[in-house]
């Protein structure tokens, strides 16, 4: 007896053109966000209201770009519906790859600030 | 999954050459990763201008550079690096469906996009050393060219990969039993669209 499944096993029905099509038309929209989003923080005819929205400019457009993200790998990229193997290897250098990023950051504002005082 | 793909028996069950451009994908994470953390610390540390987002004056010539970044163009370059890949999903589903006008039409839509954002690439950068700002000019210019130049190296790698598939397809020898062979070029196409969803706030947007 076999123990390992088989390919076929591992496959799941795809999406229809319509949802990928309507996922398109989300992500535009999405898009369309984070550059009215900058326009109106930090854009020529940006008033009061834009400076109020500066100290939440960076986490609303990450999160905007972490959800086409996520939408992108697991609709089109089809990691919703295949094997967990696969979304195994993307997700954990992805994990990596933000703590690379987010420790050299921290690491060089530090060297930074004790360069800068003379620590 | 094509009949090809059940021909291959593997221990996992999984056709080898999708986990081996998954793997491969994985890798490019931390790439792009060491390259997005490069032009993150290195940035806000250039000595002299053209800058990103404010002007800056040369204290000995008295000339101003202004930002360097213009968001329009490279707007409608995202925009249509986005839809590339709803047309690339579509053309996929045609080469399964064996719907080869499907196949052909949306697959060519999508070179469309990908040499439009290749031109775009192209065009910024020329304009970018017009204005002042070349790899060794400062720090910021030295990472921006670095991180977008390689994105737009991948993206050309992936226009000329989808030619040829585009040529198979047009030439009938990229039947449902070889869309797995789409497939795989698919998800390469799919992963510069996600690196450059990454790319564009962080670069373009956040000041």
């Amino acid at each position: 007896m076999d123990a390992h499944p088989t390919a076929h096993e591992h496959e799941h029905a795809h999406p229809t053109p319509g949802t990928y099509a309507k996922i398109g038309v989300f992500l535009f929209v999405l898009t369309a966000l984070e550059v009215g989003l900058y326009e109106g923080t930090y854009g020529e005819h940006a008033g009061s209201f834009g400076a109020s929205l500066q100290p939440f400019f960076v986490p609303l457009l990450l999160a905007l770009s972490a959800i086409k993200f996520a939408l992108v790998a697991m609709y089109y990229m089809h990691l919703k519906n295949d094997s967990k193997l696969f979304s195994g290897v993307f997700v954990f250098p992805i994990i990596i790859a933000a703590v690379i990023i987010v420790g050299l950051i921290v690491l060089q504002t530090y060297h930074w600030a004790f360069a800068s005082t003379g620590g | 999954m094509s009949a090809d793909a059940h021909a291959l028996e593997t221990s996992t069950g999984l056709d080898s050459r999708k986990l081996a451009i998954w793997t491969f994908i994985g890798s490019e994470c931390l790439f792009f990763a060491s390259l997005i953390s490069n032009y993150l610390v290195q940035k806000p540390r250039s000595l002299v201008g053209p800058l990103a987002h404010e002007a800056w004056t040369d204290p000995a010539t008295g000339k101003v550079f202004e930002p360097i970044i213009e968001i329009p163009l490279v707007t409608v370059g995202t925009a249509l690096l986005l839809f590339s890949s709803l047309f690339i999903v579509l053309a996929l589903n045609g080469a399964q469906k064996g719907n080869r006008q499907q196949l052909i039409g949306w697959l060519g839509a999508t070179l469309l996009c990908g040499m439009f954002f290749v031109g775009m690439q192209v065009y910024e950068f020329t304009h970018f050393v017009h204005k002042g700002l070349t790899l060794q000019r400062n720090l910021f210019g030295a990472s921006f060219f670095v991180l977008t130049g390689f994105h737009g190296t991948h993206v050309t790698i992936g226009v000329i990969w989808l030619f040829t598939m585009f040529v198979l397809a047009l030439r009938g020898q990229l039947p449902p039993k070889r869309a797995v062979n789409l497939e795989i070029a698919a998800l390469y196409w799919h992963f510069v669209d996600v690196v450059w969803i990454i790319i564009f706030p962080v670069v373009y947007l956040i000041k």
